[in-house]
């Protein structure tokens, strides 16, 4: 497929990998922020082809794995109501609540649907007006336009009984409680791409500044992710800590104005709670008021219980980067994809689930 | 989850920002999608996709930009400034 195929070529992959090698003088940690980029790095074995000096770090940019006990369980809640129907992109349908998960809910005959799109949730309000239809919203900026625009959509065609339960993250404010942090480790980041797509670059700039770390952004197939590495570990070598955009190819350093006109329009900056990191202040996205008549959280009363959370589980250090999947004393033994302990075990872009997937799989072979 | 994928427009129905949707094929497959996010996107152009929404348009220039970049990687494997 073209824009695909040719960042996956092995050759122009080595011919970076062999730069890193020969400009590599000193060990640097580098974090890449998107769950996307983990699952990547893991799946090609990016990782195996650097230099020992270099070592990735994985950072929290996997939405599903951040999102609160709390709002699972209320998602939980609400799906088991009879008249809702739950939409959710996949792979939230497996992250544990506190007792169990949203895939539970529909083998008990409950209105739970997996969706590609919060537009295809919009569609089946529309041609379900005798139930009520939530759409589970999550995710970082890349997801939040058309989460917004569902929300448009929605408001335009006089739909009553369309509701979102959001849990919106925002990655500027996460990346600089982890730089920020006593316990930091990282020297240089990888951005990441399709969040620049939507909010560019220069949120960055401040930050590569402040905290004196180069940030390049990134795409997602391994030439990319190799080219994002190279260059990072380039400035690091001389000394720089600037902004570079070598995924300029689908980022603008501007972003994307109908995507963020959208985003202001729909939602304001609220104070959210990171699974494993705790309250962060601005980075999250919440409903706007002019837009409260679709939000889940007012529609429906759920109870307050307190949530119930594996003591040994280890995600948020690993969310930090202060701790691999690896050094979990659960990792494969009772965490596991099928029945995970924690976040990181569930959706496909946690850095565990990413470990065991395909560090197990090679250990064994 | 930020998953995004290249496509190629095919077709473009509708006028109104906020419904404007396009077919756009991905390898063997066909899928509706929202050109809300990209007003200018033109017939034969390759977007990005995330979630039924294209995010961006595919910059040809800049996508052979990488490989340029990868001719010069021996000159560029030459540091510059305060190494230490
Ligand atoms: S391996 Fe399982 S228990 Fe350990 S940190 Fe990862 S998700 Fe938590």
């Amino acid at each position: 497929m073209k824009y695909l195929d040719e960042y996956r070529d092995a050759s122009s992959a080595r011919k970076f990998a062999e730069a890193i090698r020969r400009i590599t003088t000193r060990p640097h940690r580098i974090m890449e922020i998107c769950g996307g980029q983990t699952h990547a790095i893991l799946r090609f074995g990016i990782d195996e082809f650097l230099p020992p000096q270099i070592s990735l770090i994985h950072g929290p940019g996997c939405p599903v794995c951040v999102t609160p006990v709390e709002m699972i369980d209320k998602a939980l809640e609400i799906a088991a109501m009879p008249d809702v129907i739950f939409c959710s992109f996949g792979d939230m349908l497996r992250v544990p609540g506190s007792n169990h998960d949203l895939f539970h809910v529909k083998s008990q005959g409950g209105g739970v649907r997996m969706v590609y799109s919060p537009l295809d949730a919009v569609q089946l309000a529309s041609e379900n007006p005798e139930r009520r239809v939530v759409f589970f919203a999550v995710g970082f900026e890349t997801t939040a336009p058309v989460n917004a625009l569902a929300v448009v959509q929605a408001k335009k065609r006089g739909l009553t009984n369309f509701f979102m339960l959001v849990s919106h993250v925002l990655v500027p404010p996460a990346v600089e409680t982890i730089l920020g942090s006593p316990n930091n480790r990282v020297q240089g980041l990888l951005a990441a791409g399709h969040v620049c797509a939507i909010m560019g670059c220069k949120d960055y700039e401040p930050i590569a500044k402040r905290y004196r770390v180069p940030i390049v952004v990134t795409g997602f197939e391994p030439v990319d992710i190799l080219q994002g590495i190279f260059q990072c570990v380039k400035q690091l070598e001389e000394g720089r800590a600037e902004v570079e955009n070598p995924y300029a190819r689908c980022v603008k350093s501007e972003g994307n104005a109908s995507a963020r006109s959208l985003i202001t329009k729909v939602f304001q900056v609220v104070p959210r709670t990171w699974r494993g990191i705790g309250e962060i202040p601005k980075s999250g996205l919440g409903l706007r008021e002019e837009f409260a008549c679709f939000d889940a959280e007012l529609e429906f009363q759920t109870s307050k219980c307190p949530e119930v959370q594996s003591n040994a589980c280890i995600a948020g250090l690993v969310l930090q980067g202060i701790k691999k999947p690896e050094q979990c004393s659960e990792f494969g033994t009772s965490c596991l994809p099928d029945r995970p302990l924690g976040a990181p075990m569930v959706s496909a872009e946690g850095a565990c689930a990413a470990y065991y997937r395909y560090r197990k799989r090679r250990d064994l072979s | 989850m930020c998953l995004a994928i290249p496509g190629k427009v095919l077709t473009i129905e509708g006028d109104d920002p906020i419904t404007r949707i396009a077919q756009v094929q991905f390898g063997g497959i066909t899928k509706r999608v929202s050109l809300a996010c990209v007003p200018d996107v033109a017939v034969d152009q390759y977007v990005l996709v995330h979630a039924g929404l294209a995010i961006s348009v595919i910059d040809n220039a800049e996508a052979q930009r990488v490989f340029e970049y990868l001719e010069r990687i021996d000159e560029l494997t030459e540091l510059s400034g305060e190494t230490s």
